[in-house]
């Protein structure tokens, strides 16, 4: 498999299938694992990260089917396909800007990834499209098992899995679910919700753009403590949570169908409307309008376009990605232009008798 | 508004809500691109990391002498070499060993970040003495090199077979 086929494929967790996929896009586990006997990155030479790289990719090809894994060489990989990674959300930005020998292994799904050589040794991390956390807790569960019965973890008896950073000392695991949550956005109840959940440990993340709008009204939630409680309750943790805020983003979309009809609909509609039009766009603008579009699909305001769609343009109209997909380096300006074009033929397919022209 | 890394006017601005109270912070979109995948799953780790390495630091120069904080920034890991000063000052820690070596130090630390001290969960078939063996294979593996850089190559070769020893052993 090479990196290409990622370029044709869609990602699983992408596919806007799994409980609760109108509101949940993913739900996400990693586990931070170290080998006992190396230094943890900071302290590790050369040759101790090459070493590393070695001991790992023979344990990860030795416990997959042939041909199940993508094994990518970070450090020779141009930068575009770095950065490409990066928005696909299979490497994070430090390991795609690091130097030395580092590596990503992913499954022909994209259901999960392992970095080697990040900030710990290994970084794997499970997908889940939707609200699923225990499917992604058993999958992680058993990739975790296969490793480690094939390398000896560092290991503390009362201090758990060891990591390079004390911030994930212990289980060495982060839960996530990632949500859309444009209803509470627009009805301005999103700040509430995020101080219920401080009060409660967990960590909210969101991206503000002029004004109050979040882009895509994407946040995610996570846990903040990985010593103390076991890998179940850290579950429990977020996915006790999760529930309650899809119930009151379901509330405030009754609302908005229910008393500002209009309007809804208008917001809505415009924002198809400049998405299947518009000349040149930002990455901002396109976020926060397929944000709107998505929401519509939901409700059914929209009925010629389906989740997946939308799921995946979110993604392929990262600068990275129009650059693999169109095969030319782009600067920004032309990246509108070019985003632009995607987006019309995405949005304008066989509705127009093939009317649109590029 | 200007971008707090660079002079592009700053489109982005992200409230990161972890720990205690909201952090604001002004970015272009470049930086805010760079900023949101940074961390990426990671909300705000960094930050968590810094903020209770600055607590516990203003602690201790409550109870101790300049001379005594120096000292303590001047203790080393013997198996990876890592200074205190070197984990106080980016936040990463060199080897498995040093929460056994600077123990007393991390364990506020730690109690700061997780409110806890004693890990609840899955824990390895192999067990933590298997680990801790093999840790010394890190130090075994540095004072190799050592003796090959000064020349010395009977130590050297003792020491090979001592790593030999080790890695066979629970292959
Ligand atoms: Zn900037
Ligand atoms: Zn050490």
């Amino acid at each position: 498999m090479q990196l290409d086929d990622l370029t044709r494929n869609s990602s699983e967790w992408l596919r806007g299938a799994g409980p609760e996929s109108d509101i949940v896009i993913s739900s996400r586990i990693r586990l931070a694992r170290n080998l006992a006997d190396f230094p943890f990155i900071a302290r590790a030479s050369d040759q101790d990260r090459v070493q590393i790289e070695q001991t790992l990719k023979d344990c990860l090809l030795a416990i997959t089917e042939p041909d199940e894994l993508l094994y990518i060489d970070v450090d020779e990989l141009p930068g575009i396909d770095r950065q490409f990674l990066v928005e696909r959300q299979l490497i994070s930005r430090e390991h795609a800007e690091s130097q030395g020998a580092r590596a990503v292994a992913i499954d022909r799904l994209e259901k999960f990834s392992v970095m080697i050589n990040e900030e710990d040794h290994l970084r794997i991390q499970v997908m889940q499209s939707g609200f699923d956390l225990n499917s992604a807790w058993e999958q992680i569960d058993r990739i975790d098992d296969q490793v480690e019965g094939r390398v000896t973890y560092a290991f503390h008896e009362r201090l758990g899995y060891l990591t390079a950073c004390p911030t994930n000392v212990g289980t060495g695991m982060r839960v996530s679910v990632m949500l859309h949550l444009p209803a509470l956005v627009i009805t301005r109840q999103i700040e509430k919700v995020f101080r219920s959940l401080q009060k409660i440990g967990l960590a909210v993340r969101g991206l503000y753009g002029e004004g109050s709008q979040a882009m895509g009204d994407f946040y995610q939630i996570s846990n903040q403590v990985t010593l103390g409680m076991s890998e179940q309750e850290l579950i429990k943790q977020v996915a006790d949570v999760v529930p309650q805020i899809i119930n009151y983003e379901r509330k405030a979309r009754d609302f908005l169908v229910r008393d500002s009809h209009e309007s809804l609909h208008d917001r809505v509609s415009r924002a198809y409307g400049i998405l299947r039009n518009a000349q040149t766009i930002s990455s901002e603008e396109t976020m926060h309008l397929l944000s709107s579009v998505r929401m519509g699909i939901n409700l059914g305001l929209i009925e010629d376009l389906e989740i997946p769609t939308i799921n995946q343009l979110f993604i392929q109209t990262q600068p990275a990605h129009l650059q693999k997909i169109s095969g030319a380096e782009l600067d920004t300006a032309d990246r509108n232009i070019e985003r632009a074009r995607y987006l019309r033929r995405h949005l304008n397919k066989d509705k127009m008798g093939g009317a649109e022209k590029n | 508004m200007k971008c707090q890394k660079c002079n592009k006017p700053a489109t982005f601005h992200i409230t990161e809500l972890t720990g205690g109270t909201p952090e604001e912070l002004h970015l272009c979109e470049d930086h805010a691109r760079q900023y949101l995948t940074q961390s990426g799953e990671e909300p705000a780790a960094a930050s968590t990391m810094a903020a209770a390495l600055a607590q516990q630091m203003a602690q201790q120069l409550l109870g101790q002498t300049a001379e005594e904080l120096a000292k303590l920034d001047r203790q080393a890991c013997p198996v990876c070499g890592v200074t205190f000063y070197d984990f106080r000052s980016q936040g990463r820690l060199g080897c498995p060993h040093d929460y056994t070596c600077f123990e007393a130090q991390l364990q506020p630390l730690i109690l700061n970040i997780h409110g806890e001290t004693k890990h609840k969960g899955k824990r390895p078939r192999r067990g933590a003495r298997d680990a801790q063996q093999r840790t010394q294979l890190i130090r075994l593996r540095r004072e190799m090199k050592e003796a090959v850089a000064r020349e010395d190559y009977e130590r050297a070769s003792e020491l090979r077979d001592e790593i030999r020893r080790i890695e066979g052993a629970n292959r």
